[in-house]
């Protein structure tokens, strides 16, 4: 049983994670209907520059607390991410807003190979290991063990999807993006700076991949180039599993998506008398993509979506 | 709609991985010999073909060997060298394989078709085997300086050579050593499901049975993850005193941290991948008391092991695992070239089978397999957050007809 929890509480914690980097899918998905595979790239040189700024703040000897030296570089890496968050839109997908969808989603896979080549010339190839600044000192919890940052990863992702909710359906700004997401040409003629909207979702959703980063190397203690590639992969599965556009479904279908991949790798192996083993982990998150593509193209919560494109 | 919309996604995907895949081209080589002052000694420009992952989770250690051999090269063509007549000037073609079979093969034929007198690589045995079966079809001699599956050199073909001892003497060592010296009684394994980390493994498993011990669960993951929570819970379930991984450094090292984030208390052994500086760096505090084995003396202890610190970190910086390997691959394909007096590969190929050279890294001399006669195994442990050499098994007596694990199978 405490097998069990303890590969629940694996899989939450890593749900949590992919439900972070999924809100950023489905916000920009739900307003421009476009998947900006770019996403996970911004995840990724939002870690690098946070562990660039922790290894100068480590380098030069000032004492501080480690989870102070991580909000230093969090705060480091969130303009970065806004910066380019805004810059993709404006360079990539901007100019081809009225282009077919293929063209936008080839523009994003190649911003995001763009990218990734960026930083692996900025940060080298190797992995960078993320010194451990965040407190995770570990607690016996029913048999199974859970840590502060496993539990603080967790109220992130639940708090930044209740904070966008409300932004989404609370603030002028989030009716703004309803709108927009409704139909940009008569937003627009009411008023609605569609093209500022668009921008801010972009620089939003970023500062969002930033946080994101900071926290997936942070608990994982490694950050390295390409490390945005499988991760945008599988929050892009979690988002399309919640229904994508949702922003409840985002964190729905990360959470699922965590403890599917968990659980799958912890049971695998013996159900099947050990002629599958734990490798076959990522098989499970696209075998779920596949089967809510047949089964429930909108996703689990998402039924606005299919008509929509 | 949503659905072919999705599709198209998938689509363009694939698109991209290839587009990526085909991307790279190597910059076409310099024009051969220019035209010189009068009558000099014709000049030659011997191609040798380098191949490592460059790219991905390994490139550091692709790096590392890469400038294993290009300082060999620079060093070889510095002192000039006279091979049949003409002046050879040795060129280093590096390719990029990024650990994957699929591409190895692909970059081994780019070097077929280069022309390349012989090759120095790969250093994965995953993306080594397939290859050698192309370089092998072509007649091109290769030596690999870190592949240690012992399925390389089983092929049967003759121009496949390794530098260092293969993972049936290695696990056999690593098996016994966590036996009886780390007194494992309940192991686990991991491994990478690569053909280095299975391989290794799976020898490992075999010796450490052989020696008494239980294996209480084996567990897989792959050369690219980060997340290991899973598998180590499952492995905490079954309560073992020795955790084993059969893998490269990118993973044992994220390991070795979350194990301890998941209060697993055993002790963690794992094989020449894992042996690297960046191995430490990776797993932070948890690295210490990591027991790890690597074929080869410790660094220090290799003959020509203190220069060659001295040349390769004033050019590279610091030394992964295996340039002393590399450099004395590329070394020896050279001397064996200068010793036919000819750059002929199906020429000094026999050469080469029958060299006997004192290296960097020790006595370079191959069997009838073209595994290295005697190579030494060196087991190391992390204290102070550095590896520190506890002991060598095997190697120095260099008695030619001894190489008695080689066969063992």
């Amino acid at each position: 049983m405490d097998i069990f929890l303890q590969q629940l509480i694996n899989g939450l914690v890593l749900g949590a994670i992919y439900a972070l980097v999924a809100l950023g899918y489905t916000m920009v998905y739900g307003i421009l209907g476009l998947i900006n595979f770019a996403h996970g790239e911004v995840v990724m040189i939002g870690a690098m520059v946070a562990l660039s700024v922790i290894q100068m703040l480590v380098a030069s000897g000032i004492a501080l607390p480690g989870p102070v030296i991580a909000a230093l570089g969090l705060l480091a890496a969130m303009p970065v991410c806004m910066a380019l968050g805004y810059g993709i839109e404006r360079v990539a997908y901007r100019p081809l807003r009225g282009a077919p969808r293929l063209a936008a989603l080839i523009t994003a896979i190649g911003m995001s190979i763009l990218l990734q080549n960026a930083a692996m010339i900025i940060w080298g190839r190797q992995y960078h290991s993320f010194p451990a600044l965040l407190p995770a000192t570990p607690h016996q919890f029913a048999g199974a063990t859970i840590n502060d940052l496993q539990i603080f990863i967790v109220l992130l992702a639940a708090a930044a999807m209740l904070v966008l909710l409300y932004l989404v359906h609370r603030t002028r700004l989030g009716r703004a993006m309803r709108a927009t997401s409704e139909n940009p040409e008569i937003a627009g003629l009411m008023g609605v700076n569609i093209n500022t909207v668009i921008s801010i979702t972009f620089v939003v959703g970023s500062a969002l991949a930033a946080v994101a980063g900071v926290m997936i190397s942070a608990y994982y203690g490694v950050a390295h180039y390409f490390m945005g590639f499988m991760l945008g992969l599988k929050a892009f599965t979690a988002a399309v599993l919640g229904g994508i556009g949702n922003l409840a479904g985002a964190m729905l279908g990360g959470l699922l998506l965590g403890i599917i991949e968990s659980l799958g790798a912890g049971y695998i192996g013996d159900l099947t008398g050990g002629f599958l083993g734990s490798h076959y982990q990522d098989v499970f998150a696209f075998l779920v993509l596949i089967l809510v593509l047949v089964f429930r193209p909108s996703g689990l919560l998402g039924e606005r979506v299919a008509e929509r494109s | 709609m949503v659905r072919r919309h999705l599709l198209s996604v998938g689509m363009g995907l694939v698109a991209a991985a290839f587009l990526a895949a085909c991307g790279r081209e190597a910059p076409p080589p310099p024009p051969a010999s220019k035209a010189e002052a009068p009558k000099p000694p014709p000049e030659i420009v011997v191609k040798l073909g380098s191949v490592a992952p460059l790219t991905g989770p390994q490139a550091h250690l692709g790096k590392d060997n890469d400038n294993g051999a290009r300082l060999a090269v620079a060093e070889i063509n510095a002192r000039g060298l006279m091979i049949g007549g003409a002046k050879a000037k040795f060129e280093l073609l590096s390719e990029d394989d990024q650990a994957d079979p699929k591409t190895g093969t692909i970059v081994a034929q780019k070097l077929v078709d280069a022309r390349v007198a012989g090759v120095i690589g790969h250093l994965n045995s995953g993306t080594t085997i397939p290859a050698s079966k192309i370089y092998n079809d072509a007649g091109i001699p290769q030596i690999s300086p870190s592949a240690t599956n012992p399925k390389y050199t089983e092929q049967g073909y003759k121009g496949a050579f390794r530098v260092m001892a293969n993972d049936v003497q290695q696990g056999k060592v690593l098996g016994e050593y966590a036996v009886a010296r780390l007194g494992a009684r309940k192991i686990a394994i991991i491994d990478d499901r690569t053909a280095y980390g299975q391989g290794l493994a799976d020898e490992f498993e075999k010796a450490a049975k052989a020696s008494g011990a239980n294996i209480v669960g084996r567990e897989y993951t792959s050369d690219k993850a980060t997340d290991f929570r899973a598998i180590l819970t499952n492995v905490k379930a079954r309560k073992p005193d020795l955790v084993f991984y059969g893998g490269m450094d990118a993973q044992a090292g994220p390991m070795v941290a979350q194990m301890k984030t998941l209060a697993v208390k055993a002790k963690f052994l794992a094989g020449d991948g894992a042996q690297s500086p960046e191995f430490i760096k990776l797993a932070g505090p948890a690295a210490e008391g990591v027991v790890a084995s690597s074929p080869g003396l410790p660094l220090d202890k290799m003959p020509g092991g203190k220069g060659f610190t001295e040349r390769y970190t004033a050019k590279y910086g610091q030394i992964q695992i295996y340039a002393p390997f590399a450099y004395d691959a590329a070394v020896t394909l050279v001397e064996a070239m200068q010793k036919a007096n000819s750059t002929e590969p199906a020429k000094y190929l026999p050469e080469l089978a029958r060299i006997s050279r004192q290296g960097v890294t020790g006595p370079i001399a191959f069997d009838g397999k073209g595994d290295l006669r005697n190579g030494p195994i060196t087991l190391y442990v992390v204290k102070s957050g550095k590896w520190d050499a506890l002991e060598t098994v095997g190697g120095e007596a260099a008695a030619p007809a001894a190489a008695p694990a080689a066969q063992k199978k």
